[in-house]
């Protein structure tokens, strides 16, 4: 792993990323003063704390080589179940909120279950549970439910003073725990390696000896969890749930995670830099809004053609580090030789 | 199951035969639970009844699920559809409305029965606007050499912002009638939209079936790698799916558009991709590429239409249909599943009962 501190070039998505967030934020400082606002700055967190916690989640699954598309379905889903359990049935919120974990972390498991067990690709078994979660959501309840507990709407209306009168809420507390444990999860455990190790190879890394399908559960679970998180996050700031919150959101956490420099193949990413993607696509919300004459639908093409341009970044990044690694970089290499040679685990070892 | 008769054991061994089962059922279960749901009445020339509709309902499915089976051949995924479908809607409407390129207009002038453009310049510059959308990925693809998930994703990302540009943001309704026929007219009392996919379906079935292109289809989705050693030209294949693909949603994009009489940019061909690759999944064409079968992903389009239309006729609420056409999915899946498979065979080996 990379333990030293030099610039290495795998580095470059990720400090890109940062790069575009710092110069994005400071010019639209310069230009809206509302901008250089520590509330503004921290609101950027506020808002998206939810997301931040979700695409988090799916960083590790996307890391392994798989995808999860149930995660905005997920959040709505847990938003209208603890919405209905604490008014209609009536139990406290406290109760609520680690059953809607433990739910959201079945769920995963379930998915993650299928996917190993049955070899079903990630992609249609996420995209089924995308469905499931969104429909059963509208099966709890059609209609969104208010949310009156005491206890969940202090937590919702805390908040904790940084600098002056700026302030977050407790939502971006737990989105930094979440981000720090996944953070120790990725890069200090054997757990994390086995993720890395998967990603770039899921063939080697059984021959290895690693265990591959606890391994590949585990992120599903943890996935799960995180989504199921982020959905009580969402409902708190809303105090509402329903089924239609948080359409498309598995997009923008994809697109999050991407921008965040982690390649979509597996093997090679960042906890950390999905942080700055999540910000990323906060910045271009922002800077709409203080525009005031872009249109919302800008966000949109802007967060695509971002996405597009990691993407190629990473792949001319990809073939410049097999040639690198000592491979001819033959003309046409089908994807499945190309996941073989890239990958932070082992970047200097030619694999052929 | 399978004796001596050689033809059912084709026909039971082939592609078309698990989707035919599952719209079997489906329509069995509809026999039982939903009255006059086979009933057909002919009202003013037209057919009408529930069948009807699903065919009707459908038809933009099927058109997709045929671009689909050919991107997903080549081992691919076109998550875009849905995107292109609000694209190719929206640059189909705003051409028609009378206020094109002009802010200032009368509002009894925009309810007119008349078009800005002609009408067959309009269906051409929507699809070309799609083709061109579906050149764009093929070209992420096959010269970019970009994952076909992550390089579709762009523009379905993007897509939706591209086609509110092209409204500019709002709703256009359209109110020319001709247009109406491309998705609610007759034709020999037949839905027109059957007409349609009958055409896609056949230009899609000659070009694979009757030139080398589909074994070249299928050859790339089995192994790129040796399909480029035995001289197959698997960029411009890709492109050429890919473009197809485009092409087939900006049909689909054609059909909503004219049948709801309107484009959304934001709810036009929502959750199409989704369906469309379910379709083809459900047709039994393996998301790791290879062989595959038009005809098999049109009966699977008709599957997810009909299990659609059946809870919608027994009162399930519209968006809580999802979750159980996502079980069914998931038991089809499954049950193509070699993995799956052999669990159920293990537990039913001694009863000697074939899954």
């Amino acid at each position: 792993m990379n333990r030293s501190f030099k610039i290495d070039r795998k580095f470059v998505p990720l400090l890109a990323t940062v790069g575009l967030f710092t110069i994005g934020y400071i010019l639209g400082a310069i230009k809206y003063p509302g901008m250089a606002r520590p509330q503004t700055f921290f609101n950027l967190f506020i808002d998206n704390a939810f997301l931040l916690i979700a695409a988090t989640g799916l960083t590790l699954v996307i890391i392994s080589g798989g995808i999860d598309l149930s995660v905005g379905a997920v959040i709505a889903l847990t938003s209208v179940v603890a919405a209905d359990l604490m008014e209609n049935v009536g139990l406290s919120s406290l109760v609520v909120m680690p059953l809607m974990l433990l739910m959201g972390a079945a769920f995963g498991a379930l998915m993650g279950g299928i996917i190993h067990y049955f070899k079903v690709q990630p992609f249609i078994v996420t995209l089924a549970g995308m469905f499931f979660a969104r429909g059963m959501a509208f099966f709890v309840s059609l209609d969104a439910i208010t949310i009156t507990d005491p206890i969940y709407r202090s937590l919702s209306l805390a908040r904790i003073h940084l600098i002056g009168k700026a302030f977050v809420s407790v939502h971006v507390i737990v989105a930094f725990v979440v981000l720090a444990v996944f953070m120790y999860l990725a890069h200090l455990t054997r757990f994390g390696r086995t993720v890395y190790a998967m990603g770039g190879n899921e063939q080697s890394a059984r021959l290895m000896g690693l265990n591959v399908g606890r391994t590949k559960v585990m992120v599903y679970t943890l996935g799960g969890f995180c989504s199921a998180l982020a959905g009580l996050v969402f409902s708190n700031n809303l105090l509402s749930g329903h089924g239609l919150y948080a359409n498309g959101l598995e997009m923008e956490a994809i697109a999050a995670v991407i921008i965040g420099g982690t390649l979509l193949t597996g093997g090679v990413g960042y906890v950390f830099g999905t942080m700055f993607g999540v910000l990323v696509n906060g910045l271009i919300q922002v800077l709409i809004i203080f525009n005031g004459e872009l249109s919302s639908w800008w966000t949109r093409i802007v967060i695509g053609l971002l996405t597009l341009v990691f993407i190629l970044v990473q792949s001319t990044f990809t073939s410049w580090q097999r040639r690198q690694a000592g491979i001819r970089p033959t003309r046409k290499r089908s994807d499945a030789v190309a996941t073989t040679s890239d990958g932070a685990v082992v970047p200097d070892t030619p694999t052929s | 199951m399978a004796q001596s008769n050689s033809l059912w054991r084709r026909f039971t061994t082939s592609q078309v035969f698990w989707p035919l089962v599952a719209l079997g059922l489906i329509m069995l279960f509809n026999a039982f639970f939903t009255p006059n749901f086979f009933k057909l009445e002919i009202k003013d020339g037209h057919l009408f009844g529930s069948l009807i509709d699903i065919i009707n309902r459908g038809a933009p499915l099927m058109v997709l699920a045929i671009g689909m089976t050919m991107v997903i051949a080549t081992a691919g995924v076109d998550l875009s559809v849905g995107a292109v479908v609000a694209i190719s809607a929206a640059v189909a409407t705003v051409l028609i409305n009378p206020a094109l390129g002009n802010t200032l207009i009368a509002s009894d002038k925009l309810v007119e029965n008349v078009t800005a453009t002609p009408l067959p310049v309009v269906i051409l510059a929507a699809l070309v606007a799609a083709a061109l959308c579906g050149l764009w990925n093929g070209m992420l693809v096959s010269r970019g050499r970009i994952e076909p998930m992550v390089a579709t994703l762009v523009l379905m990302v993007a897509g939706r912002g591209i086609a509110q540009l092209i409204t500019g943001g709002q709703i256009i309704t359209v109110y020319y009638t001709p247009y109406f026929f491309v998705g609610n007219g007759y034709l020999a009392g037949v839905p027109f939209t059957l007409f349609i996919v009958a055409a896609v379906g056949l230009f899609a079935w000659l070009l694979t079936r009757k030139t080398a292109i589909g074994m070249f289809v299928e050859s790339i989705g089995i192994n790129v790698k040796s399909s480029f050693y035995s001289g197959i030209d698997e960029k411009n294949i890709k492109l050429l799916v890919y473009t197809f693909s485009g092409i087939c949603a900006g049909i689909a994009g054609l059909i909503v558009s004219s049948n709801i009489k309107s484009a959304d940019a934001n709810n036009a061909g929502l959750g199409f991709e989704l369906d469309a690759i379910l379709a083809v999944v459900i047709g039994g064409t393996l998301m790791t590429g290879g062989r595959f079968s038009l005809l098999a992903s049109i009966i699977g389009a008709l599957v997810i239409q009909s299990m659609t239309t059946t809870m919608y006729a027994i009162g399930v609420p519209a968006m809580a249909a999802q979750a159980v056409k996502a079980v069914v999915v998931m038991v089809v899946i499954l049950l193509y599943s070699e993995q799956f498979r052999t669990v159920i065979n293990r537990l039913f080996a001694r009863k000697e009962v074939q899954s």
